[in-house]
């Protein structure tokens, strides 16, 4: 595979990636983001995901409020004191998107198979199979997914440009960022490169609360396909401190449903047959 | 949550201390479905109560009861697929549903359920009307039997295989919950469409229900801790109070004049129904009370280690 030709692919383009095997993904540093917001725009041109009349919010710059199908990337800003001086301000911002989890509660619970994951091992919903149940809206640990109202109730999220991946090419919004806050890559690379630049940030007293996160494969979701460099805790930024899906909780669910439905049948059972005479 | 604040005399425009949420907005989003769905719990539960009790009577030799609550539960299975096409928008996206069967998925699994309890219960009523034998029919309502009940509590599987801190939080109870209320509906319709002289099983069943119902959603709020807040406040608490209410009137009535009057057995089963539609309200309901406030869900898995009153880091 390595020693395949590849001069006449783009430079991004890496050799493994056309057949499969390299899981490629996001590392959003967002010690660098700068609130620019050209992600958020890049995504929306590139995958025409519909404008939305966010209306004005009053929380600092930031009107997209969430992730969501029509806001497949997020800038989220936090406003604040300094936490090592106690003046002056500090902003945080930090693009976020759908993590493209190791075990995607999404793709799971989608019961036409509408989500599935690409041989880039990213999560997309193929939208022309899904039939608008919205199941993983209520499934994602994150909240990524929504269904678009208008016209019919699918289900949309980010692709990670499955389209782009296909031909060599990066992600839009890692293309348009221009400080190199999301980067593109196979994730394997992301995390050690992730591991050095946060040793580097913590050496800033201001930063102290730096940490990666959804960068282990040990966590609730088996990792995240898209992590991040984060300087606080993640629920500062909107997300879920300790995101949890397991297939395996499936067979405890079951479980118990099967007692309560042998519950139900004995209690039949037992009131038509029990005779007081 | 007092971080010393910076002297001078300027209005601090910063906030101070650690927020704990982004502005209070949602992490995990609120449901994503219509007022068909709670409709459909309560009818696809008391139809698939009512079809153990059409197989179960038939074995225990009471034909008469039998047949009327597999007439019933058919009711029940010609409804609850017309709820959820309209949750759908579209009749071909249920049979979108039957394209693929995805054990991981407990909507699949639940529409296949779905799919065999309707046609086995159509069927067996079909078998019955043309005069084919009891074996065949007998076949069709057992299958239906086994599938009503699993009919009543996938959905409790449903619920409880989300990112939703009330109902994930609730998981292991809520079939129990939904059992007894199934239980208790199957027996008040009944108590509500037969003669009072063959009713002592179906008021067994509503009192035995009921009494399941009410234990296993105390069990669950305990189990939940502060999670349960929303069976307390707003919209679901209510409908907790009434679903409370209404139940527990309709098992009192039942089961102290419902032997002798048809009137109170009538109202009791009425009461008894309406209690049952009431809880599945309730439950849905809180589960998007607890996603529009991310306090729940960051205290469910930070261990209740938040202060409630710093939920929001917003800028002046
Ligand atoms: S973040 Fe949500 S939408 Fe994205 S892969 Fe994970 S479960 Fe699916």
């Amino acid at each position: 595979m390595t020693a395949a030709p590849t001069a006449r692919r783009p430079a991004v383009s890496l050799p493994m990636w056309q057949g499969g095997g390299t899981r490629m993904g996001f590392f959003t540093d967002s010690s660098i983001c700068i609130g620019c917001k050209a992600c958020e725009v890049a995504c929306k041109e590139w995958n025409g995901v519909p404008d939305i009349d966010t209306g004005f919010t009053g929380n600092s710059y930031d009107n997209t409020s969430s992730v969501g199908a029509n806001s497949w990337r997020h800038v989220a800003f936090v406003e604040r004191q300094r936490p090592d001086t106690g003046d002056g301000v500090q902003w945080l911002m930090n693009s976020d998107v759908c993590k493209h989890c190791t075990r995607a509660a999404c793709l799971d619970v989608c019961p036409t198979g509408a989500i599935f994951r690409s041989e880039f091992g990213t999560v997309v919903v193929q939208d022309d199979i899904c039939n608008g149940c919205g199941y993983c809206v209520v499934a994602c640990p994150f909240g990524v997914l929504e269904r678009r109202e208008a016209p019919d109730g699918r289900a949309f999220k980010c692709t990670l440009c499955y389209d782009r991946l296909q031909v060599g090419d990066e992600p839009a919004c890692a293309k348009a960022c221009p400080t190199q806050s999301i980067q593109f890559g196979p994730l394997e690379e992301l995390r050690e490169r992730a591991e050095k630049r946060l040793e580097e940030v913590k050496q800033e007293p201001r930063y102290a609360g730096a940490r990666l996160y959804g960068d282990s494969k040990d966590d609730g979701v088996g990792g995240f396909g898209a992590f991040f460099l984060l300087l606080d805790d993640p629920e500062v930024y909107g997300l879920p401190p300790k995101p949890v899906y397991r297939r395996t909780d499936l067979a405890l669910l079951w479980g118990a449903a099967s007692v309560a439905a042998s519950v139900l049948t004995l209690g039949v059972l037992g009131s038509l047959s029990w005779r007081r005479r | 949550m007092k971080a010393e604040r910076p002297s001078g005399g300027e209005r601090q425009m910063v906030p101070s201390g650690k927020p704990r949420s982004y502005y209070g907005l949602p992490i995990v989003k609120r449901p994503a479905w219509t007022w068909e769905v709670p409709w459909y719990l309560f009818t696809g539960g008391t139809a698939g109560g009512l079809a153990a009790v059409s197989i179960l009577a038939r074995w225990t030799g009471e034909a008469k009861l039998g047949r009327r609550a597999r007439r019933l539960a058919l009711a029940g299975a010609v409804i609850s697929p017309v709820l959820l096409i309209s949750d759908l928008g579209r009749p071909e996206r249920f049979l979108n549903m039957l394209r693929v069967f995805r054990p991981t998925s407990p909507m699949s699994l639940g529409s296949w359920t779905l799919a065999g309890f309707g046609s086995s219960l159509g069927a067996a009523e079909m078998a019955d009307i043309v005069g084919l034998p009891n074996v065949v029919v007998g076949t069709l309502e057992g299958t239906a039997g086994i599938l009503g009940p699993i009919l009543a509590n996938y959905t409790a599987v449903l619920l409880g295989d989300t990112a939703n801190p009330i109902w994930r939080g609730g998981r292991t109870i809520l079939p129990f919950v939904f059992s007894g209320s199934s239980m208790a509906a199957a027996g008040a319709s009944l108590c509500v469409a037969g003669p009072t002289d063959e009713g002592v099983a179906a008021r067994r069943m509503v009192v035995l229900g009921t009494i399941i119902e009410q234990a296993s959603f105390l069990l669950m709020e305990q189990r939940l801790g502060p999670l349960a807040e929303p069976y307390h406040d707003g919209a679901a608490g209510r409908l907790v109070k009434l679903h409370r209410a209404s139940s527990l009137a309709g098992a009192t009535l039942i089961s102290t004049l419902g032997g002798r009057s048809r009137k109170a057995a009538i109202l009791g089963g009425a009461l008894t129904l309406a209690g049952s539609a009431a809880l599945r309200q309730c439950v849905y309901r809180a589960g998007f009370q607890s996603a529009a406030d991310p306090r729940y869900l960051v205290d469910s898995q930070r261990g209740a280690a938040t202060d409630p009153g710093d939920g929001n880091g917003s800028v002046t």
